[in-house]
Protein backbone atom coordinates (compact mmCIF):
# COMPACT_ATOMS: atom_id res chain seq x y z
CA UNK A 1 0.00 0.00 0.00
CA UNK A 2 0.93 3.68 -1.27
CA UNK A 3 0.35 6.42 1.51
CA UNK A 4 0.75 10.34 0.26
CA UNK A 5 1.43 12.46 2.89
CA UNK A 6 0.44 16.43 1.61
CA UNK A 7 2.46 18.93 4.64
CA UNK A 8 2.60 22.41 4.45
CA UNK A 9 5.64 25.30 6.09
CA UNK A 10 4.21 27.47 8.73
CA UNK A 11 5.52 29.19 10.99
CA UNK A 12 6.30 27.44 14.23
CA UNK A 13 4.02 26.71 17.00
CA UNK A 14 5.87 28.45 19.40
CA UNK A 15 6.15 31.44 17.53
CA UNK A 16 4.50 34.96 18.66
CA UNK A 17 3.61 35.81 15.80
CA UNK A 18 3.99 39.59 14.79
CA UNK A 19 2.22 41.39 12.45
CA UNK A 20 3.26 44.03 9.89
CA UNK A 21 2.62 47.35 11.08
CA UNK A 22 0.52 47.99 7.55
CA UNK A 23 -1.65 44.92 8.30
CA UNK A 24 -0.80 43.75 5.07
CA UNK A 25 0.24 40.38 6.71
CA UNK A 26 2.10 38.19 9.27
CA UNK A 27 6.06 39.07 9.42
CA UNK A 28 7.63 36.06 7.96
CA UNK A 29 11.54 37.19 7.66
CA UNK A 30 13.42 35.85 10.36
CA UNK A 31 10.65 33.70 11.94
CA UNK A 32 11.52 29.73 12.71
CA UNK A 33 9.08 27.68 10.22
CA UNK A 34 7.93 23.93 11.06
CA UNK A 35 6.57 21.34 9.58
CA UNK A 36 2.58 22.15 10.80
CA UNK A 37 2.18 19.81 13.61
CA UNK A 38 -1.20 18.27 12.58
CA UNK A 39 0.74 16.78 9.24
CA UNK A 40 3.83 15.39 11.91
CA UNK A 41 0.86 13.78 13.50
CA UNK A 42 0.26 11.97 9.83
CA UNK A 43 3.84 11.73 8.97
CA UNK A 44 4.15 9.66 12.06
CA UNK A 45 0.88 8.04 11.06
CA UNK A 46 2.08 6.55 8.03
CA UNK A 47 5.23 5.75 9.25
CA UNK A 48 3.70 3.08 11.58
CA UNK A 49 1.89 1.84 9.16
CA UNK A 50 4.36 0.96 7.27
CA UNK A 51 6.43 -0.27 10.31
CA UNK A 52 3.32 -2.55 10.59
CA UNK A 53 3.78 -3.87 7.57
CA UNK A 54 0.36 -2.09 6.15
CA UNK A 55 2.16 0.41 4.10
CA UNK A 56 5.21 -0.35 1.83
CA UNK A 57 5.98 3.55 0.40
CA UNK A 58 5.64 7.06 1.71
CA UNK A 59 5.50 9.57 -0.26
CA UNK A 60 5.59 13.55 0.98
CA UNK A 61 4.33 16.61 -0.94
CA UNK A 62 4.62 20.11 -0.58
CA UNK A 63 3.62 23.28 -1.94
CA UNK A 64 5.92 26.46 -1.42
CA UNK A 65 9.28 28.32 -2.09
CA UNK A 66 12.84 26.38 -2.55
CA UNK A 67 13.03 26.45 1.20
CA UNK A 68 10.09 24.27 1.59
CA UNK A 69 12.50 21.77 0.87
CA UNK A 70 13.71 21.63 4.71
CA UNK A 71 10.35 20.09 5.81
CA UNK A 72 10.35 17.24 3.21
CA UNK A 73 13.80 16.50 4.39
CA UNK A 74 12.42 16.21 8.23
CA UNK A 75 9.65 14.25 7.06
CA UNK A 76 12.20 11.72 5.02
CA UNK A 77 13.51 11.99 8.34
CA UNK A 78 11.04 10.35 10.34
CA UNK A 79 10.51 7.67 7.70
CA UNK A 80 8.64 9.04 4.35
CA UNK A 81 10.66 7.30 1.37
CA UNK A 82 11.06 10.06 -0.93
CA UNK A 83 9.35 14.11 -1.44
CA UNK A 84 8.22 16.54 -4.46
CA UNK A 85 8.00 19.62 -4.19
CA UNK A 86 5.43 22.04 -6.16
CA UNK A 87 7.91 25.11 -5.93
CA UNK A 88 5.83 28.46 -6.54
CA UNK A 89 7.06 32.06 -5.48
CA UNK A 90 3.26 33.03 -4.32
CA UNK A 91 2.55 33.29 -0.76
CA UNK A 92 1.77 30.17 1.37
CA UNK A 93 -0.33 31.72 4.12
CA UNK A 94 -2.84 34.44 3.91
CA UNK A 95 -3.98 35.91 0.48
CA UNK A 96 -2.23 33.50 -1.46
CA UNK A 97 -2.49 29.97 -2.32
CA UNK A 98 -5.88 29.02 -1.00
CA UNK A 99 -7.21 25.27 0.01
CA UNK A 100 -8.73 24.39 -3.30
CA UNK A 101 -6.14 25.18 -5.26
CA UNK A 102 -3.77 22.90 -3.02
CA UNK A 103 -6.70 20.25 -3.79
CA UNK A 104 -6.93 20.52 -7.38
CA UNK A 105 -3.23 20.40 -7.53
CA UNK A 106 -3.01 17.51 -5.40
CA UNK A 107 -5.93 15.78 -7.47
CA UNK A 108 -3.20 16.07 -10.25
CA UNK A 109 -0.26 14.76 -8.23
CA UNK A 110 -2.39 11.26 -6.68
CA UNK A 111 -4.22 11.42 -10.23
CA UNK A 112 -0.74 10.22 -11.48
CA UNK A 113 1.00 8.57 -8.06
CA UNK A 114 -2.39 6.53 -7.42
CA UNK A 115 -1.52 5.91 -4.03
CA UNK A 116 -4.18 3.79 -1.56
CA UNK A 117 -4.23 6.49 0.43
CA UNK A 118 -4.00 9.97 1.72
CA UNK A 119 -3.00 11.16 5.46
CA UNK A 120 -3.11 14.38 6.07
CA UNK A 121 -3.38 17.09 8.83
CA UNK A 122 -6.85 18.28 9.59
CA UNK A 123 -5.77 21.92 9.42
CA UNK A 124 -2.67 24.20 9.31
CA UNK A 125 -1.53 26.35 12.02
CA UNK A 126 -1.40 29.84 9.94
CA UNK A 127 -4.62 30.35 8.19
CA UNK A 128 -6.71 27.62 10.02
CA UNK A 129 -8.85 26.84 7.26
CA UNK A 130 -9.25 22.95 7.86
CA UNK A 131 -10.82 22.52 4.19
CA UNK A 132 -8.16 20.96 1.85
CA UNK A 133 -8.51 16.97 2.84
CA UNK A 134 -12.78 17.57 2.51
CA UNK A 135 -12.23 19.35 -0.34
CA UNK A 136 -9.66 16.83 -2.01
CA UNK A 137 -11.46 13.53 -1.23
CA UNK A 138 -14.36 15.39 -2.74
CA UNK A 139 -12.58 16.35 -6.17
CA UNK A 140 -11.13 12.96 -6.03
CA UNK A 141 -14.36 11.18 -5.46
CA UNK A 142 -13.18 9.01 -2.23
CA UNK A 143 -14.29 8.69 0.81
CA UNK A 144 -13.30 11.27 3.53
CA UNK A 145 -12.37 10.13 7.45
CA UNK A 146 -11.70 13.47 9.05
CA UNK A 147 -10.16 14.61 12.88
CA UNK A 148 -8.72 10.62 12.78
CA UNK A 149 -7.84 9.57 16.59
CA UNK A 150 -7.10 6.11 15.43
CA UNK A 151 -7.00 4.41 11.94
CA UNK A 152 -6.76 0.43 12.16
CA UNK A 153 -6.62 -0.87 7.94
CA UNK A 154 -7.86 -4.12 7.20
CA UNK A 155 -8.78 -5.82 3.89
CA UNK A 156 -8.39 -2.81 2.20
CA UNK A 157 -10.63 -0.70 4.01
CA UNK A 158 -9.69 1.60 7.20
CA UNK A 159 -11.65 1.88 10.37
CA UNK A 160 -11.17 5.56 11.28
CA UNK A 161 -12.42 6.97 15.12
CA UNK A 162 -13.21 10.88 14.57
CA UNK A 163 -13.11 13.27 16.97
CA UNK A 164 -16.46 15.28 16.95
CA UNK A 165 -18.21 17.34 18.97
CA UNK A 166 -20.69 15.01 20.24
CA UNK A 167 -17.68 12.39 21.57
CA UNK A 168 -15.91 9.44 18.80
CA UNK A 169 -17.34 8.58 15.73
CA UNK A 170 -16.08 5.59 13.90
CA UNK A 171 -16.52 4.94 10.27
CA UNK A 172 -15.50 2.47 8.03
CA UNK A 173 -13.99 3.37 4.75
CA UNK A 174 -13.73 1.40 1.32
CA UNK A 175 -9.92 2.57 0.13
CA UNK A 176 -8.45 4.90 -1.51
CA UNK A 177 -9.65 7.29 0.97
CA UNK A 178 -8.64 10.68 2.57
CA UNK A 179 -7.77 10.72 6.53
CA UNK A 180 -7.15 14.22 8.07
CA UNK A 181 -5.52 13.81 11.78
CA UNK A 182 -6.18 15.03 14.79
CA UNK A 183 -4.06 15.65 17.82
CA UNK A 184 -4.76 12.96 19.94
CA UNK A 185 -4.24 10.33 16.89
CA UNK A 186 -0.05 9.86 17.76
CA UNK A 187 2.94 11.68 19.21
CA UNK A 188 5.38 12.07 16.32
CA UNK A 189 8.67 10.96 16.46
CA UNK A 190 11.70 12.83 16.84
CA UNK A 191 14.04 12.02 13.97
CA UNK A 192 17.67 10.75 14.64
CA UNK A 193 20.75 12.21 13.61
CA UNK A 194 21.63 9.02 11.66
CA UNK A 195 18.27 9.49 10.14
CA UNK A 196 18.76 13.07 9.16
CA UNK A 197 21.43 12.12 7.44
CA UNK A 198 20.02 9.21 5.31
CA UNK A 199 17.50 11.64 4.59
CA UNK A 200 19.94 13.97 2.56
CA UNK A 201 20.19 10.94 0.54
CA UNK A 202 16.65 10.12 -0.37
CA UNK A 203 14.93 11.10 -3.73
CA UNK A 204 13.44 14.61 -4.10
CA UNK A 205 11.23 15.41 -6.83
CA UNK A 206 10.88 19.55 -8.12
CA UNK A 207 8.26 20.24 -9.97
CA UNK A 208 6.52 23.68 -10.50
CA UNK A 209 3.08 24.80 -9.92
CA UNK A 210 2.48 26.87 -12.64
CA UNK A 211 3.01 23.74 -14.21
CA UNK A 212 0.27 22.66 -13.49
CA UNK A 213 -3.25 23.72 -15.24
CA UNK A 214 -4.55 25.27 -12.42
CA UNK A 215 -5.62 28.85 -12.05
CA UNK A 216 -4.02 30.47 -9.50
CA UNK A 217 -5.49 34.01 -9.24
CA UNK A 218 -7.01 34.04 -5.76
CA UNK A 219 -10.46 34.00 -4.46
CA UNK A 220 -10.00 35.96 -1.15
CA UNK A 221 -8.70 38.72 -1.76
CA UNK A 222 -6.77 39.30 1.57
CA UNK A 223 -7.87 42.98 2.63
CA UNK A 224 -6.57 43.17 5.85
CA UNK A 225 -5.01 41.52 9.09
CA UNK A 226 -5.33 42.65 12.61
CA UNK A 227 -4.71 41.82 16.26
CA UNK A 228 -7.98 40.70 17.63
CA UNK A 229 -9.33 43.07 20.45
CA UNK A 230 -7.20 43.05 23.71
CA UNK A 231 -8.76 41.73 26.96
CA UNK A 232 -7.55 43.68 29.85
CA UNK A 233 -6.96 41.76 33.09
CA UNK A 234 -9.22 42.66 35.91
CA UNK A 235 -8.16 42.49 39.81
CA UNK A 236 -6.58 39.87 42.18
CA UNK A 237 -8.93 38.89 44.80
CA UNK A 238 -7.47 37.91 48.10
CA UNK A 239 -9.87 35.02 49.00
CA UNK A 240 -12.81 32.65 47.78
CA UNK A 241 -15.28 34.83 49.94
CA UNK A 242 -14.45 38.33 48.15
CA UNK A 243 -14.30 36.27 45.05
CA UNK A 244 -18.01 35.35 45.62
CA UNK A 245 -18.88 38.51 46.66
CA UNK A 246 -17.38 40.20 43.25
CA UNK A 247 -18.85 37.74 41.24
CA UNK A 248 -22.77 38.06 42.91
CA UNK A 249 -22.81 42.16 43.23
CA UNK A 250 -19.94 43.41 40.53
CA UNK A 251 -20.34 40.64 37.60
CA UNK A 252 -24.20 39.27 38.58
CA UNK A 253 -23.16 36.22 37.05
CA UNK A 254 -24.24 33.87 40.25
CA UNK B 1 -29.97 37.05 -2.73
CA UNK B 2 -31.37 33.88 -1.61
CA UNK B 3 -29.09 31.74 1.49
CA UNK B 4 -29.31 28.47 2.71
CA UNK B 5 -28.57 27.09 6.12
CA UNK B 6 -27.38 23.96 6.37
CA UNK B 7 -29.10 22.82 10.12
CA UNK B 8 -27.09 20.76 12.31
CA UNK B 9 -29.28 18.45 14.47
CA UNK B 10 -29.43 14.68 15.71
CA UNK B 11 -32.35 13.62 13.53
CA UNK B 12 -34.74 14.46 16.53
CA UNK B 13 -33.76 18.01 17.77
CA UNK B 14 -31.73 20.94 16.21
CA UNK B 15 -28.29 21.31 17.45
CA UNK B 16 -28.58 25.06 19.23
CA UNK B 17 -25.35 26.35 16.72
CA UNK B 18 -27.99 26.50 13.85
CA UNK B 19 -29.71 29.79 15.16
CA UNK B 20 -26.51 31.35 15.62
CA UNK B 21 -25.89 30.71 11.89
CA UNK B 22 -29.46 31.54 10.89
CA UNK B 23 -28.58 35.14 12.43
CA UNK B 24 -25.07 35.18 11.02
CA UNK B 25 -27.14 34.28 7.66
CA UNK B 26 -29.83 37.24 8.28
CA UNK B 27 -26.83 39.74 7.97
CA UNK B 28 -27.10 38.81 3.66
CA UNK B 29 -30.88 40.34 4.06
CA UNK B 30 -32.63 38.33 1.67
CA UNK B 31 -34.68 34.92 1.87
CA UNK B 32 -33.52 32.38 4.54
CA UNK B 33 -34.08 29.19 3.81
CA UNK B 34 -32.95 26.29 6.42
CA UNK B 35 -32.15 22.57 4.82
CA UNK B 36 -32.95 19.92 7.17
CA UNK B 37 -31.28 16.55 5.44
CA UNK B 38 -31.50 13.32 7.54
CA UNK B 39 -33.36 10.39 8.29
CA UNK B 40 -36.72 10.83 9.77
CA UNK B 41 -35.96 14.37 10.45
CA UNK B 42 -39.37 15.34 9.59
CA UNK B 43 -39.78 16.51 13.91
CA UNK B 44 -36.88 18.75 13.21
CA UNK B 45 -38.23 20.33 10.07
CA UNK B 46 -41.20 21.42 12.42
CA UNK B 47 -38.91 22.64 14.85
CA UNK B 48 -36.94 24.82 12.59
CA UNK B 49 -40.59 25.84 10.87
CA UNK B 50 -41.35 28.28 13.69
CA UNK B 51 -37.87 29.59 14.14
CA UNK B 52 -38.07 33.82 13.12
CA UNK B 53 -36.49 34.56 10.06
CA UNK B 54 -37.17 31.33 7.82
CA UNK B 55 -38.55 31.66 4.32
CA UNK B 56 -38.74 27.63 3.61
CA UNK B 57 -37.76 24.85 5.36
CA UNK B 58 -36.34 22.29 3.21
CA UNK B 59 -36.60 18.86 4.78
CA UNK B 60 -34.63 15.83 3.07
CA UNK B 61 -34.94 12.75 4.51
CA UNK B 62 -33.44 9.50 3.17
CA UNK B 63 -32.05 6.68 5.06
CA UNK B 64 -28.91 7.53 2.74
CA UNK B 65 -28.67 10.61 4.80
CA UNK B 66 -29.26 9.12 8.49
CA UNK B 67 -25.64 9.19 9.62
CA UNK B 68 -24.65 12.39 8.27
CA UNK B 69 -22.05 11.88 6.48
CA UNK B 70 -20.32 14.32 4.74
CA UNK B 71 -20.12 12.31 1.35
CA UNK B 72 -23.96 11.87 0.80
CA UNK B 73 -25.04 15.47 2.36
CA UNK B 74 -22.70 17.20 0.25
CA UNK B 75 -24.22 15.06 -3.02
CA UNK B 76 -28.01 16.20 -0.87
CA UNK B 77 -26.80 20.14 -1.25
CA UNK B 78 -25.85 20.40 -4.77
CA UNK B 79 -28.83 18.76 -5.99
CA UNK B 80 -30.48 21.71 -3.74
CA UNK B 81 -28.42 24.14 -4.81
CA UNK B 82 -29.00 22.71 -8.49
CA UNK B 83 -32.64 23.83 -8.51
CA UNK B 84 -32.38 26.50 -5.70
CA UNK B 85 -29.52 28.52 -7.12
CA UNK B 86 -28.75 29.76 -3.22
CA UNK B 87 -26.08 32.82 -3.56
CA UNK B 88 -24.90 32.12 -0.19
CA UNK B 89 -24.75 28.81 1.99
CA UNK B 90 -23.05 28.47 5.61
CA UNK B 91 -23.16 26.09 8.58
CA UNK B 92 -21.80 26.25 11.96
CA UNK B 93 -18.06 25.96 12.36
CA UNK B 94 -18.87 22.69 14.17
CA UNK B 95 -17.29 19.41 13.29
CA UNK B 96 -20.24 18.92 11.87
CA UNK B 97 -19.90 21.59 9.40
CA UNK B 98 -16.35 21.57 9.31
CA UNK B 99 -16.26 18.47 7.74
CA UNK B 100 -19.09 18.72 5.43
CA UNK B 101 -18.56 22.34 3.87
CA UNK B 102 -14.76 21.74 2.42
CA UNK B 103 -16.82 19.19 0.17
CA UNK B 104 -19.36 21.39 -0.64
CA UNK B 105 -17.55 24.03 -1.64
CA UNK B 106 -14.77 22.05 -3.92
CA UNK B 107 -17.65 20.41 -5.49
CA UNK B 108 -19.08 23.87 -6.28
CA UNK B 109 -15.63 25.40 -7.21
CA UNK B 110 -15.92 27.87 -4.47
CA UNK B 111 -13.21 28.40 -1.78
CA UNK B 112 -14.38 28.44 1.11
CA UNK B 113 -14.68 30.86 4.09
CA UNK B 114 -14.09 29.07 7.41
CA UNK B 115 -15.34 30.13 10.55
CA UNK B 116 -16.77 33.71 9.96
CA UNK B 117 -17.12 36.22 13.17
CA UNK B 118 -18.34 39.19 11.40
CA UNK B 119 -20.05 40.01 7.96
CA UNK B 120 -18.97 43.46 7.27
CA UNK B 121 -20.53 43.13 3.83
CA UNK B 122 -22.48 40.33 1.67
CA UNK B 123 -18.93 39.55 0.33
CA UNK B 124 -16.38 40.97 2.89
CA UNK B 125 -15.66 38.66 5.83
CA UNK B 126 -13.65 38.50 9.39
CA UNK B 127 -11.86 35.17 10.56
CA UNK B 128 -9.58 34.55 12.98
CA UNK B 129 -6.33 33.45 11.82
CA UNK B 130 -3.13 31.65 13.72
CA UNK B 131 -4.76 30.06 16.72
CA UNK B 132 -6.31 33.51 16.94
CA UNK B 133 -3.51 35.66 17.22
CA UNK B 134 -4.87 37.60 14.38
CA UNK B 135 -8.37 38.58 12.76
CA UNK B 136 -8.16 38.76 8.81
CA UNK B 137 -10.50 40.27 6.90
CA UNK B 138 -10.70 38.68 3.35
CA UNK B 139 -13.35 39.87 0.45
CA UNK B 140 -14.54 36.92 -1.60
CA UNK B 141 -15.12 37.52 -5.69
CA UNK B 142 -16.88 34.13 -5.99
CA UNK B 143 -20.26 34.01 -7.79
CA UNK B 144 -21.57 32.28 -4.44
CA UNK B 145 -20.10 32.30 -1.01
CA UNK B 146 -19.77 28.89 0.89
CA UNK B 147 -19.00 29.51 4.75
CA UNK B 148 -19.01 28.10 7.92
CA UNK B 149 -20.08 30.60 11.18
CA UNK B 150 -18.34 30.60 14.51
CA UNK B 151 -21.53 30.37 16.30
CA UNK B 152 -20.28 32.45 19.78
CA UNK B 153 -19.89 35.74 17.43
CA UNK B 154 -23.53 35.84 16.62
CA UNK B 155 -27.03 35.61 18.67
CA UNK B 156 -29.45 33.01 18.70
CA UNK B 157 -32.30 33.30 16.36
CA UNK B 158 -35.35 33.55 18.46
CA UNK B 159 -37.38 30.13 18.25
CA UNK B 160 -40.73 31.81 18.08
CA UNK B 161 -42.71 33.56 15.45
CA UNK B 162 -41.89 31.86 12.36
CA UNK B 163 -44.34 30.01 10.52
CA UNK B 164 -42.14 28.66 7.69
CA UNK B 165 -43.49 26.26 4.83
CA UNK B 166 -42.06 23.00 4.25
CA UNK B 167 -40.68 21.68 1.65
CA UNK B 168 -39.84 17.82 1.27
CA UNK B 169 -37.49 17.02 -1.36
CA UNK B 170 -36.71 13.55 -1.98
CA UNK B 171 -32.76 12.68 -2.19
CA UNK B 172 -31.57 11.91 -6.32
CA UNK B 173 -28.42 10.23 -5.45
CA UNK B 174 -28.38 7.55 -2.71
CA UNK B 175 -25.88 5.60 -4.08
CA UNK B 176 -23.06 4.01 -1.79
CA UNK B 177 -20.16 6.36 -1.08
CA UNK B 178 -17.63 3.81 0.10
CA UNK B 179 -18.17 5.11 3.68
CA UNK B 180 -20.20 3.23 6.26
CA UNK B 181 -21.22 4.43 9.56
CA UNK B 182 -20.25 2.17 12.40
CA UNK B 183 -20.97 4.39 15.43
CA UNK B 184 -20.73 6.77 17.88
CA UNK B 185 -19.67 7.08 21.37
CA UNK B 186 -21.27 9.54 23.17
CA UNK B 187 -19.97 11.26 26.96
CA UNK B 188 -23.37 10.68 28.82
CA UNK B 189 -24.07 13.65 31.04
CA UNK B 190 -26.89 15.72 32.62
CA UNK B 191 -25.12 18.82 32.49
CA UNK B 192 -25.47 21.82 29.94
CA UNK B 193 -23.69 20.88 26.31
CA UNK B 194 -20.33 22.81 26.42
CA UNK B 195 -20.74 25.05 23.75
CA UNK B 196 -24.41 26.72 24.02
CA UNK B 197 -23.98 26.71 28.18
CA UNK B 198 -24.24 29.93 29.95
CA UNK B 199 -21.12 28.80 32.66
CA UNK B 200 -18.48 26.80 32.41
CA UNK B 201 -16.10 25.38 35.22
CA UNK B 202 -12.79 24.52 33.07
CA UNK B 203 -10.06 22.01 34.30
CA UNK B 204 -6.43 21.85 33.96
CA UNK B 205 -3.23 19.46 34.37
CA UNK B 206 -2.62 20.92 37.94
CA UNK B 207 -5.70 18.71 38.60
CA UNK B 208 -3.60 15.46 38.37
CA UNK B 209 -5.61 13.21 38.05
CA UNK B 210 -8.93 11.59 37.20
CA UNK B 211 -10.38 11.29 40.69
CA UNK B 212 -9.46 14.32 41.48
CA UNK B 213 -11.10 15.73 38.11
CA UNK B 214 -14.41 15.13 39.88
CA UNK B 215 -14.04 18.37 42.13
CA UNK B 216 -14.47 20.19 38.86
CA UNK B 217 -17.60 18.31 38.09
CA UNK B 218 -18.96 19.12 41.90
CA UNK B 219 -18.32 22.88 41.49
CA UNK B 220 -20.04 22.73 37.58
CA UNK B 221 -23.25 21.11 39.35
CA UNK B 222 -23.42 23.35 42.44
CA UNK B 223 -23.35 25.84 39.36
CA UNK B 224 -25.47 24.32 36.79
CA UNK B 225 -22.22 24.41 34.44
CA UNK B 226 -20.48 22.33 31.57
CA UNK B 227 -17.42 20.96 32.26
CA UNK B 228 -14.63 22.22 30.46
CA UNK B 229 -10.42 21.24 30.05
CA UNK B 230 -7.43 22.30 28.72
CA UNK B 231 -5.53 20.25 25.64
CA UNK B 232 -3.12 19.36 28.62
CA UNK B 233 -5.94 17.59 30.84
CA UNK B 234 -7.64 15.70 27.86
CA UNK B 235 -4.04 14.31 26.47
CA UNK B 236 -3.37 13.21 30.27
CA UNK B 237 -6.67 11.01 29.92
CA UNK B 238 -8.45 12.98 32.88
CA UNK B 239 -11.51 13.67 30.58
CA UNK B 240 -12.57 12.85 27.25
CA UNK B 241 -11.65 14.78 24.06
CA UNK B 242 -15.10 16.57 23.35
CA UNK B 243 -14.51 18.42 26.85
CA UNK B 244 -11.50 20.15 25.16
CA UNK B 245 -11.86 24.10 25.20
CA UNK B 246 -9.22 25.99 22.55
CA UNK B 247 -8.04 26.32 18.89
CA UNK B 248 -8.21 23.05 17.85
CA UNK B 249 -11.02 22.06 20.87
CA UNK B 250 -14.37 23.94 21.05
CA UNK B 251 -14.92 27.65 21.07
CA UNK B 252 -16.93 29.09 24.17
CA UNK B 253 -18.15 32.32 24.97
CA UNK B 254 -19.91 31.95 28.22
CA UNK B 255 -21.53 34.45 30.72
CA UNK B 256 -19.30 32.76 33.37
CA UNK B 257 -15.55 30.93 32.66
CA UNK B 258 -14.30 29.78 35.17
CA UNK B 259 -10.36 28.23 34.63
CA UNK B 260 -9.28 25.78 37.30
CA UNK B 261 -5.46 24.95 37.19
CA UNK B 262 -5.23 26.27 33.60
CA UNK B 263 -1.96 28.43 32.76
CA UNK B 264 -3.53 29.93 29.73
CA UNK B 265 -1.69 28.51 26.59
CA UNK B 266 -2.51 30.67 23.43
CA UNK B 267 -4.50 27.74 22.17
CA UNK B 268 -6.54 27.54 25.56
CA UNK B 269 -7.27 31.32 25.25
CA UNK B 270 -7.93 31.23 21.88
CA UNK B 271 -11.46 29.09 22.65
CA UNK B 272 -12.62 31.19 25.51
CA UNK B 273 -11.36 34.56 25.26
CA UNK B 274 -15.00 35.88 24.28
CA UNK B 275 -16.51 35.08 27.54
CA UNK B 276 -18.41 37.57 29.63
CA UNK B 277 -16.71 37.18 33.07
CA UNK B 278 -13.44 35.25 33.69
CA UNK B 279 -12.25 34.07 36.86
CA UNK B 280 -9.02 32.29 37.16
CA UNK B 281 -7.56 30.15 40.26
CA UNK B 282 -3.88 29.01 39.78
CA UNK B 283 -1.28 28.76 42.03
CA UNK B 284 1.36 30.40 39.46
CA UNK B 285 0.44 34.23 39.59
CA UNK B 286 2.51 34.45 36.65
CA UNK B 287 -0.14 32.43 35.04
CA UNK B 288 -0.70 34.37 31.63
CA UNK B 289 -4.54 33.32 32.11
CA UNK B 290 -4.52 36.11 35.15
CA UNK B 291 -3.98 38.47 32.06
CA UNK B 292 -7.35 38.01 30.81
CA UNK B 293 -9.39 37.38 34.08
CA UNK B 294 -11.89 39.43 35.61
CA UNK B 295 -11.05 37.66 38.91
CA UNK B 296 -8.19 35.98 39.79
CA UNK B 297 -7.75 34.01 43.03
CA UNK B 298 -3.89 32.76 43.01
CA UNK B 299 -3.86 29.53 45.88
CA UNK B 300 -3.55 26.50 46.00
CA UNK B 301 -6.70 24.88 43.92
CA UNK B 302 -7.18 21.95 46.64
CA UNK B 303 -8.33 24.60 49.09
CA UNK B 304 -9.78 26.86 46.85
CA UNK B 305 -11.97 24.41 45.13
CA UNK B 306 -13.77 22.82 47.81
CA UNK B 307 -14.26 25.84 50.08
CA UNK B 308 -15.57 27.45 46.69
CA UNK B 309 -18.43 24.43 46.18
CA UNK B 310 -19.04 24.68 49.82
CA UNK B 311 -19.68 28.45 49.82
CA UNK B 312 -22.27 28.36 46.75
Amino acid sequence: MKILVPVKRVVDYNVKIRIKSDQSGVEDSNVKMSLNPFDEIAIEEAVRLKEAGKASEIIVVTIGPEKAQDILRTAMAMGADRGVLVSTDLKIDLGGIEPLMVAKCLKALIENEKPDMVIMGKQAIDDDSNQTGQMLSALLGWPQATFASNIEIDNGQANVTREVDGGLETLKVALPAVVTTDLRLNEPRYASLPNIMKAKKKPLDNKQLSDFNIKLTPRLKLVSVEEPPKREGGEIVSNVDELLDKLKNEAKVI
Amino acid sequence: MNVLVIAEHDNKALKPATLNVITAASRFSGNIDILIAGGNCQDVAKEASTIKGINDVICMSDAALEAQLAEPLAEAVIQIQGDKNYNVILAPASTFGKNLLPRISALLDVQQISDVIEIISPSSFKRPVYGGQAIATFESNDEFKVMTVRATAFDKASTEGGQATIEEISFNSPKNFGTAFVGLEVAKTERPELTGAEKVVSGGRALGSKENFKMIEELADKLGAAIGASRAAVDAGYVPNDYQVGQTGKVVAPELYIAIGISGAIQHLAGMKDSKTIVAINKDEEAPIFKIADYGLVGDLFEILPELTKKL
